[in-house]
């Protein structure tokens, strides 16, 4: 009747107490407590989730009632130039943001993690500021930076003698300057992830290394690096993840132009979906590029963990 | 006091030790600098006078400091509303995320049932979703509440929670991270302060409330400050659903005020100094909370 065994002594109470149709008093709460949780994932991620697979195969807009097209949505986006343009886009985001990302916040983590520097606190809560601050908020005070005439950027470089640049409004600039915000945005979080996983490698690690003559490099490459293997996984394929989802510095500075030099897979899914409300349009383009992450995530963790014993 | 391995080991001598500090405190320094420029930069914009703004080079510092960006944000920008909104939505979400996976999170680190492992793997994995793929079907749901903006029972002919605060809210409440987070925490209490006090008589709920809670006021704290922060600063959800001006969030209001309106730099950056201020604020008054939350789970803001 009861799955709990009485060896195991978390039972023992229930037996006494009213068990009514093999219900346990405690079965009983749980229903009830993780009743509201389940009512609202269900409600709004797993039905959601899952009717977006269906929606992707219809031509539902908010006016009309869904039709089924099968898989026409998905014979379209093969031949949509402005897809393939928007999921180039996001890759180079997400490629120029993730090593600097990485680098950065390794290295600040190293610097940081000496018992000796003081003011560790003080550049620690500077470093992580950016990331509790909004994005929209973020990318007015960049767009204000940017700005070719008046910003804080070309004041300081025409300060020392370099010309004005016009950052987000050159299609060749526009990118590489959301870059440069979002890992000055950014890199306090790495940081503090790799912060933590320095903190639980045990000095004896490095006495070992320093006794068998390791070189100060080579106890970063050979004992650092490769111990904080599953931690640069875990900031890898979240980040990853973040950085094909970039939406709000593409919506608050660019809007994807100039000549749709940043607009990326979201801003496209948004466009379609709630400026056109090409609903069913929109929901194949997310069953993409979710399927992109799902096995971008899958390669990482492949790749991150050959030659581990997991 | 941990003894941070490797710069020690990196440095065997007490002299290129000294070396390595006279190199890290001025690039640290020089970071720092570069991270807090920005915000800096906004707020000096915020607070100068109309007439200062189109000076090259720009002036730092000036005598005439003055609110009027903020009045004119506040006032003309429809910022009070925007702001209020933005703490009904930010503080109910988080009340209510409190609420829900606090018990969520007892019942799977404390409670004996059966399936309890089955439905635990399903919360893990609605977290791992991407939120973006839920978008438009959440947007559809929203929308056919029934009896709601003027929908029928079925949900159909109105626009349901669209352009509300429930529409704002609800979707946003309920997350595995913070279950996950909290299940965590319960789990390291010992098993003894229940069973006492199921032998006295107490309900489940009781035990849980009274008992079980109150000591779990550190990782509570964590999951307020993180719900507070992710909804106060959520931007695609509000965008699109609220269609009215009076609706907006403070994101929302800051990001369709540049777009709508010819820039004021000055009025914008006041603007994005009052959407700014109240997360910083909590993060710097409570930064212990969040860092042991980060490091706990390892997420970034």
């Amino acid at each position: 009747m009861s799955i709990t065994t009485p060896a195991r002594g978390e039972g023992r109470p229930d037996r006494k107490k009213g068990k009514r149709f093999g219900i346990t008093r405690q079965e009983r709460a749980a229903a009830l407590f993780i009743l509201p949780l389940m009512v609202l994932l269900t409600v709004f991620w797993i039905v959601p989730s899952l009717s977006s697979l269906f929606f992707s195969l219809t031509n539902y807009s908010v006016v009309s009632a869904a039709r089924w097209v099968g898989p026409e949505n998905y014979l379209r986006l093969v031949d949509d130039w402005l897809f393939w343009r928007s999921l180039l886009n996001s890759a180079y985001f997400t490629v120029g943001n993730i090593p600097l990302l990485l680098v950065c916040g390794l290295a600040l983590a190293i610097a940081l993690n000496s018992a000796r520097l003081r003011l560790r606190y003080l550049y620690r809560v500077v470093f992580y500021l950016p990331l509790v601050t909004s994005s929209i908020a973020l990318s007015m005070v960049w767009l204000w930076l940017f700005d070719p005439h008046l910003g804080l950027l070309n004041l300081l470089l025409n300060a020392v003698g370099l010309p004005s640049q016009p950052w987000l409004q050159s299609t060749k600039q526009a990118m590489p300057s959301i870059i440069f915000m979002s890992v000055w945005g950014g890199v306090g979080g790495t940081m503090l992830i790799y912060l933590a996983g320095l903190q639980g490698i045990s000095e004896q690690v490095y006495e070992a290394a320093q006794v068998d003559g390791a070189t100060p490099w080579q106890s970063f490459f050979h004992v650092t690096l490769p111990l904080l293997r599953p931690v640069t996984l875990y900031v890898l394929v979240t980040s990853i993840i973040g950085s094909f989802q970039i939406f709000g510095p593409i919506y608050a500075m660019t809007q994807g132009g100039p000549a749709f030099a940043t607009t990326t897979i979201v801003h496209q899914i948004y466009i379609n979906g709630f400026r056109y409300f090409n609903m069913g349009y929109a929901a194949a383009q997310s069953w993409i590029l979710f399927l992109l992450l799902l096995g971008l995530s899958i390669a990482n963790l492949r790749l991150m963990t050959r030659g581990l014993d997991v | 006091m941990t003894i941070p391995a490797h710069v020690e080991f990196a440095s065997p001598n007490r002299r290129s030790q000294t070396g390595l500090y006279l190199f890290l405190y001025p690039v640290l320094s020089l970071v720092a600098v570069s991270m807090l420029i920005p915000f800096l930069w906004m707020f000096l914009t915020a607070l100068k006078p109309q007439a200062d703004m189109f000076q090259v080079p720009p002036l730092i510092f000036t005598l005439s400091y003055t609110m009027e960006n903020f009045t004119r944000a506040w006032t003309r920008g429809n910022f009070d509303r925007f702001l209020a909104n933005s703490m009904v939505v930010s503080t109910s979400i988080t009340a209510l995320n409190l609420m829900v996976t606090s018990l969520a999170g007892y019942a799977f680190a404390r409670l004996q049932w059966r399936l309890r492992e089955v439905f635990f793997v399903l919360v893990l994995s609605v977290m791992m979703l991407p939120g973006l793929i839920a978008l438009i079907p959440t947007f559809l749901i929203v929308k056919a509440v029934p009896l709601a903006g003027g929908n029928n029972l079925l949900g159909q002919n109105g626009t349901g929670w669209l352009d509300s605060f429930p529409g704002l809210i609800f979707p946003l409440v309920g997350s595995g991270f913070y279950v996950f987070l909290l299940r965590q925490f319960f789990l390291t209490l010992p098993k003894e302060l229940e069973d006492a006090a199921r032998i006295d008589g107490s309900s489940e709920f009781n035990v849980f409330w009274r008992i079980i809670l109150p000591l779990c006021k550190p990782a509570l704290a964590v999951v307020a400050l993180f719900s507070f922060q992710f909804s106060w600063n959520d931007f695609l959800w509000p965008l699109v659903i609220i269609q009215s001006d009076r609706m907006r969030t403070v994101q929302l209001g800051l990001a369709l005020f540049r777009t709508q309106t010819r820039i004021n730099w000055g009025v914008l950056m006041a603007g994005t100094a009052i959407a700014t201020i109240p997360t910083v604020v909590l993060f710097l008054s409570f930064q212990q909370y969040f860092v042991r939350g980060i490091a706990l789970t390892g997420i970034k803001g």
